[in-house]
């Protein structure tokens, strides 16, 4: 496990100094998802160690979400000043993002498999 | 135990970082329990339901963001090395992924577009500030990018923050029942629109509902903040007039 760690956080340190060094508008974790999937590729996939860390860090996504989001707390005061029009905006425009990335993808993939 | 003496020991506690680190894994394995129990229901997203009891206890103790963020920053680092992890599910899905890229690169264009043009023409239209707008558009990419873009826009990178959470929580619970209505079920889809449009929120979500789903959403959260990054900073003010 902890050479499964070391293995994760040193692809982010590559991902974090490349993003310094080339001015990446991209965060580091990010590129180092990239680089470890390049690796991957090479290593024609990953040990078992690095598979079972991954899918236990995987599977607890949501927690990492947990701190940041308790953040909303600070914001509070500033979102009752506009909260209706940004509701509005945040909820509807998610909905046109959902449906036009999902049905965008499912037509062009549904035609491809009827015309196999 | 005498009031005084709890009083002292609450106070001790409540200023190191272990009690706030204990509290923040304690919920998420209580809000997990409940997500389980009602069957993996997206309305009981342990996300949510986590940081309600989360704010509403801070609130209550008086304890301020910062000092619970010092016990909860052990956590929240964690966001990096498993974000790195999300290789390992798009290795296993490569040759899927890779057949379809014509198909994907197209979705991209177009649900990245959506999302994030029409959060700001619906918000300039109903009459939302200029701050408030530029922190509104890059609200479907996952945070640090968000964060990067609104600042470029003239928007405030943690009223983002918070427009990225939100955003991705809402995602997370309506995505499966939207798409579902439209007659949209396949995991390539559902994946792919739930980590476009609500990121890692909304990728965790799809891991709970299958490893090919969250590989997608994976997929879909990477490409669309690069994507996002490189076209709005630009875009967005030549849109912009006409937006509003």
């Amino acid at each position: 496990m902890i050479a499964a760690l070391a293995t994760l956080l040193a692809f982010q340190l590559a991902g974090e100094a490349l993003r310094v060094a080339l001015h990446l508008p991209v965060p580091g974790p990010v590129i180092g998802m990239a680089l470890l999937l390049v690796w991957l590729i090479i290593r024609r996939g990953p040990g078992e160690p690095l598979r079972h860390t991954s899918g236990t860090l995987l599977q607890n996504l949501s927690l990492m979400f947990v701190p940041a989001g308790t953040g909303v707390m600070l914001h509070v005061g500033r979102l009752a000043d506009e909260a209706w029009p940004i509701a509005i905006a945040l909820v509807a425009s998610t909905v046109l993002g959902i449906v036009a990335a999902g049905l965008t993808l499912h037509r062009l993939t549904r035609h491809k498999k009827d015309a196999q | 135990m005498t009031p005084d003496s709890m009083t002292e020991i609450w106070v001790y506690l409540s200023a190191q970082p272990l009690l706030w680190l204990t509290l923040t894994l304690a919920i998420y394995l209580l809000a997990v329990f409940l997500h389980r129990k009602s069957g993996g229901h997206p309305a009981v997203n342990p996300v949510l339901i986590s940081v309600s009891i989360l704010v509403a206890l801070l609130l209550a103790t008086d304890t301020p963001y910062q000092r619970y963020f010092d016990g909860a920053q052990f956590v929240h680092f964690l966001l990096g090395p498993t974000t790195v992890a999300l290789a390992v599910p798009l290795h296993a899905q490569l040759k899927r992924l890779l057949a379809m890229s014509g198909p994907l690169l197209i979705a991209l264009v177009v649900g990245s577009l959506v999302a994030g043009l029409s959060a700001y023409a619906i918000g300039a239209w109903l009459g939302a500030s200029a701050p408030t707008l530029a922190s509104l558009a890059p609200k479907s990419v996952t945070t640090p990018i968000a964060m990067g873009i609104a600042e470029r826009l003239g928007g405030l990178a943690s009223l983002t923050a918070v427009f990225v959470i939100l955003t991705g929580i809402f995602g997370a619970i309506f995505a499966t029942g939207i798409l579902r209505c439209l007659g949209v079920k396949d995991e390539a889809s559902v994946g792919f629109a739930m980590g476009l449009a609500s990121h890692g929120i909304g990728t965790a979500r799809a891991f709970q509902l299958s490893e090919q789903t969250g590989a997608f959403a994976a997929l879909a959260m990477g490409i669309n903040g690069l994507f996002t990054a490189l076209t709005l900073p630009w875009l967005l003010p030549l849109l912009a007039p006409l937006l509003r």
